[in-house]
């Protein structure tokens, strides 16, 4: 079973094909970057994550308009005053657009923050302790995978209402539990190994151990679980956004944008059409910079074992 | 015996249920200020609040809430919305169909074409097909659901081609299977989005099932090629599949939430998204109660048959 990176299904199944943890350590962590970055898709992906970071950054650096300044007639066509039109309230579509993806980009970059964190920590600590305190993790990671993410997202939006902060948390309380799963699943192997014992017998701290002696052990999965986390933030947060619970108008936003203008898509399709090609981009391009990680991994381990 | 191994997957499946109605019912707690002020909003008429208070029990100790809310759950009393004070469950009931149909429509097209795609590529393994067909899974798979769903509007729906409805617009006593047509688009987005996932394991299993001993002995016993495939390889390389297939089905259960809001297909994901905007508890929480059973009993479900198709497992224990 190749690339299984892109698996959403991976990461609630099969724990049993993890590539194995790579034993050299921090050497293992560059020459597997430097690997992937041989690869075409990886280029790829860079290339595509890099523009659509620059527009998000960028954007608003060069929008000719404000993004809430009315500039033509509701849902006009492109014209010299409005490059793709206005939207459905007569603001320039490409300012809009423009400034729409820093919040897409931060919000999704502090979900997968927050989310391998406190998953990776959890993982390691059950990994590590194998006793109570394992079990007790694993359950409560049961109870918060029982709920699809963009369920729970919606159940805490209810309660507190449309807060970015609570977005964040949602989105990385709910990455925690899958992270920790897969973390766990690759840490298993390292605590057998010698240099932990031998650790133990020295006399290290227990945190110490877990962060300073395991943590670097399992780098490999460790990216590329970031890179299918920060795949799935950008959809979640944009879909939050798409359904209204994200930014409030008169925001720029991706999501929002699309929601806001999705009824007169057969009019203006550009108000539609930009934030969406944007969005599918981001998430294309992180998805294959992972699978590059993932397959130079892969071949890692196969010279490994030959 | 098995027996024992299903019946703890099914213990522990209800715990988690159970911790995950104490989630949901805290929902309300982390309400701010008077949860049933806050629900229905400053304009509410005192009448209105007092009314909400007594259905939702908010005078009494918290414990007494939560098991009267429980048992409502259990009974199938799931309390009345808060924004249209109709009876949450004849509120649902019509939206459960809807998506039932939705899901079932999805899943009938998507599993027997994941399988073949998964086959398919197994079969003609690193040939150009194979790139092609990996290069498009990985593609739809780093899509968001309401990505693919406006871009099928985009193209079947609007200007050219109008083939499909891009809205569902049905009255409100008709149900989604009177107009097959509002289904197809929704339906063609969670195929989409579920085939990438689901072919790509079977392509995996198939490849190994390919390289066994048995499948080469049967190919040197002179049975035909078709005869092996679909006699020999493809039942044995389903079952890492069903796993994967029965978690793609749980995952539909989130799925269908964004899909119905792009579509505005009268299910219950659409019923959520309108209640977590009115802030209408009752509803909310029936909706992510009814998501989590689906979720958990159906990940139950691919543990069951697992462990029933896999003769280690089957066995373990006698």
């Amino acid at each position: 079973m190749s690339d299984q990176t892109v698996d959403r299904a991976v990461d609630v199944a099969l724990s049993a094909p993890l590539p194995p943890p790579d034993a050299a350590g921090s050497r293992g962590r560059f020459s597997l970057l430097a690997d992937a970055a041989r690869l075409t898709r990886t280029r790829i992906g860079l290339a595509i994550v890099g523009v659509v970071v620059l527009v998000a950054l960028g954007g608003p650096l060069v929008a000719p308009h404000s993004p809430t300044e009315f500039v033509a007639i509701p849902n006009s066509a492109p014209s010299g005053e409005a490059l793709f039109g206005a939207d459905a309230l007569g603001r320039d579509v490409w300012s809009r657009f423009l400034h729409g993806g820093s919040s897409v980009l931060w919000l999704a970059v502090a979900s997968t923050v927050l989310g391998m964190v406190v998953g990776v920590a959890v993982g390691l600590i059950a990994a590590y302790s194998r006793n109570w305190l394992d079990d007790l993790l694993m359950r409560t990671n049961d109870v918060l995978l029982a709920f699809p993410q963009i369920i729970f997202v919606l159940l805490a939006v209810s309660a507190l209402g449309p807060q970015l902060w609570l977005i964040v948390l949602t989105v990385g309380l709910t990455h925690a539990p899958r992270v920790a799963r897969i973390m766990r699943g690759a840490a298993l192997e390292v605590v057998e190994r010698d240099f932990i014992k031998s650790a133990e017998v020295v006399g290290e701290k227990r945190w110490r151990i877990v962060f300073g002696e395991l943590l670097p052990n399992v780098t490999s999965p460790l990216m590329v679980e970031t890179g299918l986390r920060m795949t799935y933030s950008i959809a979640l947060v944009a879909g939050i956004s798409f359904l209204g619970f994200g930014l409030q108008p008169p925001t720029a936003d991706w999501g929002l944008m699309i929601n806001e203008n999705r009824l007169s898509i057969t009019v203006q399709a550009w108000a539609v059409m930009l934030p969406v090609i944007a969005i599918g981009l981001f998430t294309v391009g992180t998805n294959l910079v992972t699978d590059g990680i993932s397959r130079a991994l892969i071949g890692l381990d196969r010279k490994a074992s030959s | 015996m098995s027996t024992r191994l299903v019946l703890r997957r099914l213990g522990l499946g209800i715990l988690t249920l159970w911790l995950v109605s104490l989630v949901i019912f805290a929902a309300t707690l982390a309400l701010p200020g008077d949860a049933a002020q806050a629900i229905l909003g400053r304009e509410a008429t005192p009448e209105r609040v007092a009314a909400l208070r007594d259905q939702l029990n908010l005078d009494e100790p918290v414990v007494s809430q939560y098991v009267k809310w429980l048992g409502g759950i259990v009974t199938g009393d799931l309390g009345q919305s808060a924004a249209t004070q109709a009876p949450v469950g004849e509120l649902l009931s019509s939206r459960v169909g809807n998506s039932l149909f939705l899901v079932l429509i999805s899943a009938l097209f998507a599993i027997p074409l994941s399988i073949l795609v998964g086959v398919w590529t197994a079969m003609r393994r690193d040939r150009p097909v194979d790139h092609v067909v990996s290069t498009t899974s990985l593609i739809l798979a780093s899509l968001p659901e309401f990505v693919i769903g406006i871009a099928l509007i985009l193209l079947f729906a609007t200007g050219v081609v109008q083939l499909f409805p891009a809205v569902s617009l049905l009255g409100p006593d008709q149900r989604a299977w009177d107009d097959p047509n509002v289904v197809v688009l929704p339906a063609a987005t969670l195929v989409l989005a579920v085939v990438p996932y689901v072919s790509r394991i079977m392509r995996g299993s198939m490849v190994e099932v390919l390289e066994s001993e048995y499948v080469t002995m049967a190919g040197l016993k002179g049975l035909s090629r078709r005869t092996v495939i679909w006699r020999h390889a493809v039942p044995n390389a389903i079952v890492p599949a069903i796993q994967v297939i029965a978690l793609q089905l749980a995952y539909l259960a989130g799925g269908v939430v964004v899909v119905e809001f792009v579509f505005s297909y009268p299910g219950i994901g659409a019923a959520l998204v309108e209640a977590v905007g009115n802030r209408d508890m009752p509803v909310v929480q029936a909706v992510v109660m009814l998501a989590a059973g689906i979720y958990v009993g159906l990940n139950l479900l691919a543990d069951v048959a697992t462990i029933l198709v896999t003769p280690k497992l089957r066995t373990a224990g006698r």
